[in-house]
């Protein structure tokens, strides 16, 4: 193995001379035009690997209520949430206060935290001293389908 | 060295990811026809109910205690179980999936601080699942198996063993004075591989402790009571006797999986290894004269070949009724494989797991294996479709090709007042969130 300097930062560390045989590369060689999708090797794109990063941390959960509203989360709607994301400030996340499941916007401002709804109609939640609040998932998505 | 990680409460625990009210409170989940205890939270083993306990002698504690009894959701807990185990695989190279909430993990060629790999993957599975688990580790599997329980019963219960184990417990790492020291607090009975019988003989002639039991002399232990005994006791002193993928009888469930020699890509493959693995956990379920109500297979990708595709799906199958029969557990297992197959990937492992036993009283066995498969699983599929159309009404279960396609599991499983909805498995039973 030898090491060759070209200049004071670059080192090309064990060149190696060995040939690498590649073969099944899916494609078939043809004389004459070729097709023009050969070289894309295209798959059709996948909703599910777009909305969903943690496949096991990744939990589907209907909205109920419209305390969310302006943050576009109507009742009956579908929310991604990912158990795996670290909340975050601004965040829409998933809660549990006293036992029960709440979606509201995450808001930590000088190491206090706040439930926000975002629908003027709804208070914030402030938890009172001794209340914990626990963050169960963060939602990453929220998935609304059109009547046909 | 293998790690063993074990869901704490394992069914109890799933329920509460969805319920948070159940936190704090009495939980137990009973078996199917809600007879008898299977799992129980803190707080329930803490009012003196018992493992198996039948639910009419505690009943009462509903009222008396606050206690919550389930019905045994096994969708959901297939699923989960299913999280787990994919998650817990990132802890070594190689994975035996014991049953629905344990796996073994070997640890050969991992590099680095055990114990400190060990919690970063416990605080994954916590975070990601919201699943409390346990990892013991040794050098053999009862060693494994023992560091388990040490890591459960130093969080459990503070002072019955040091509080630096708790959670995680790395035997290996321990002088032979302070592995003898753990030893000689864990009763004979704790053993794996220790029944009550032989527990009970081995406490009648004073040995009590596990400590005692491994310094007995091996070869008079198998003159004196059995191979079995023998082996447990070589285990104890770590000299490895139990194969990575080769368990003694389980409790509650039966598995049988592997990891393929190499990648399989096509379905028949995988029809013939899910079919072996089915008659061999059929069998076993024969020799312990139980029932199998449920059959849950899983195939998937291997999370170490990084370039390849991933794919991991599992299937929660119920049998028409329990029973231990080959040929029906193996067609109801390759029902479930042909719903979650899907060409195009390089499938590193496979395994069936038998759910929801009981004891084979009342039922009678068969074993029918002629060769005309396919008039046969065409039948008891119609069968079984008629079954559940008849229970459920007209309709709930449709043929839409001769293919089986994957059904909603809770339209499948009997309905039982006490059992949480199908969150994860069925859309219209998703869990709901206040807005």
């Amino acid at each position: 193995m030898q090491c060759i300097s070209l200049s004071s930062d670059i080192c090309l560390a064990r060149v190696q001379a060995t040939p690498v045989h590649v073969s099944d590369l899916g494609v078939t060689v043809h004389a004459g035009f070729p097709s023009p999708a050969e070289d894309i090797g295209a798959k059709r794109v996948d909703l599910t690997a777009q909305l969903i990063k943690h496949p096991q941390a990744t939990f589907l959960l209907r909205a109920r209520g419209d305390s969310m509203r302006d943050a576009g989360i109507f009742d009956g709607d579908v929310l991604v949430v990912d158990k795996a994301v670290t909340a975050k400030n601004g965040h829409v996340v998933i809660a549990v206060i006293d036992g029960e499941l709440v979606c509201k916007h995450l808001q930590i401002r000088a190491g206090r935290m706040k439930l926000k709804a975002a629908n003027p109609s709804y208070p914030d939640i402030v938890p009172k001293e001794g209340q914990v609040v626990e963050v169960w998932g963060v939602v990453t998505a929220s998935i609304k389908t059109m009547p046909v | 060295m293998l790690a063993l990680l074990d869901i704490n409460n394992a069914y109890v625990s799933m329920e509460r990811v969805f319920r948070p009210s159940l936190n704090g409170r009495p939980v137990v989940v009973l078996s199917n026809n809600d007879g008898c205890a299977v799992a129980r939270s803190d707080e329930a083993r803490a009012l003196g109910i018992k493992m198996g306990q039948p639910f009419f002698q505690f009943r009462h504690l509903e009222e008396d205690a606050g206690l919550v009894a389930l019905s045994a959701n096994f969708g959901l807990y297939g699923d989960m179980s299913d999280r787990f185990m994919s998650l817990a695989a990132g802890l070594g190279a190689e994975q035996e999936v014991y049953s629905i909430d344990e796996t073994f993990i070997s640890l050969d060629g991992v590099r680095g601080d055990l114990v400190a790999r060990s919690r970063r993957v416990r605080a994954r599975v916590l975070q990601w699942l919201g699943l409390p688990c346990s990892v013991g580790i040794g050098p053999t599997k009862t060693l494994a198996k023992l560091a388990n329980h040490v890591a459960k019963s130093a969080e459990r219960k503070p002072g019955s063993y040091p509080a630096e184990h708790a959670q995680v417990c790395h035997l290996g790492r321990l002088s032979p004075a302070g592995l003898d020291e753990l030893l000689s607090a864990t009763p004979v009975g704790e053993i794996w591989g220790v029944g009550p019988r032989i527990g009970e003989q081995l406490r009648a002639s004073g040995i009590t402790t596990a400590s005692q039991l491994a310094k007995l002399d091996a070869n008079t232990v198998r003159l004196n009571w059995s191979v079995v005994l023998e082996r447990t006791v070589r285990e104890l002193q770590g000299t490895p006797c139990i194969s990575f993928e080769d368990e003694p009888a389980p409790r509650q469930q039966i598995a049988s999986t592997r990891s393929f020699g190499a990648p399989v890509r096509e379905l028949e493959p995988l029809i013939q290894a899910i079919s072996e693995f089915a008659t061999r956990a059929a069998e076993k379920l024969r020799r312990q004269r139980t029932h199998a109500g449920r059959v849950m297979i899983f195939i998937r990708t291997s999370p170490f070949r990084k370039r390849d595709a991933q794919y991991s799906r599992f299937m929660v199958v119920p049998l028409r009724r329990p029973c231990a029969d080959t040929a029906d557990i193996v067609s109801s297992a390759i029902l479930g494989l042909k719903a979650i197959f899907k060409p195009g990937f390089n499938f590193a492992k496979a395994g069936v797991m038998l759910m929801d036993l009981q004891p084979d009283t009342g039922g009678q066995m068969e074993l029918s294996l002629e060769d005309d498969q396919p008039a046969r699983h065409r039948g008891r599929l119609m069968r079984a479709v008629d079954d559940v159309n008849d229970r459920f009404g007209k309709g709930t279960l449709r043929i839409g090709s001769a293919k089986p396609r994957q059904a909603p599991q809770g339209s499948w499983e009997t309905k039982l007042e006490r059992r949480t909805p199908a969150y994860t498995t069925e859309w219209a039973a998703m869990l709901q969130v206040r807005c």
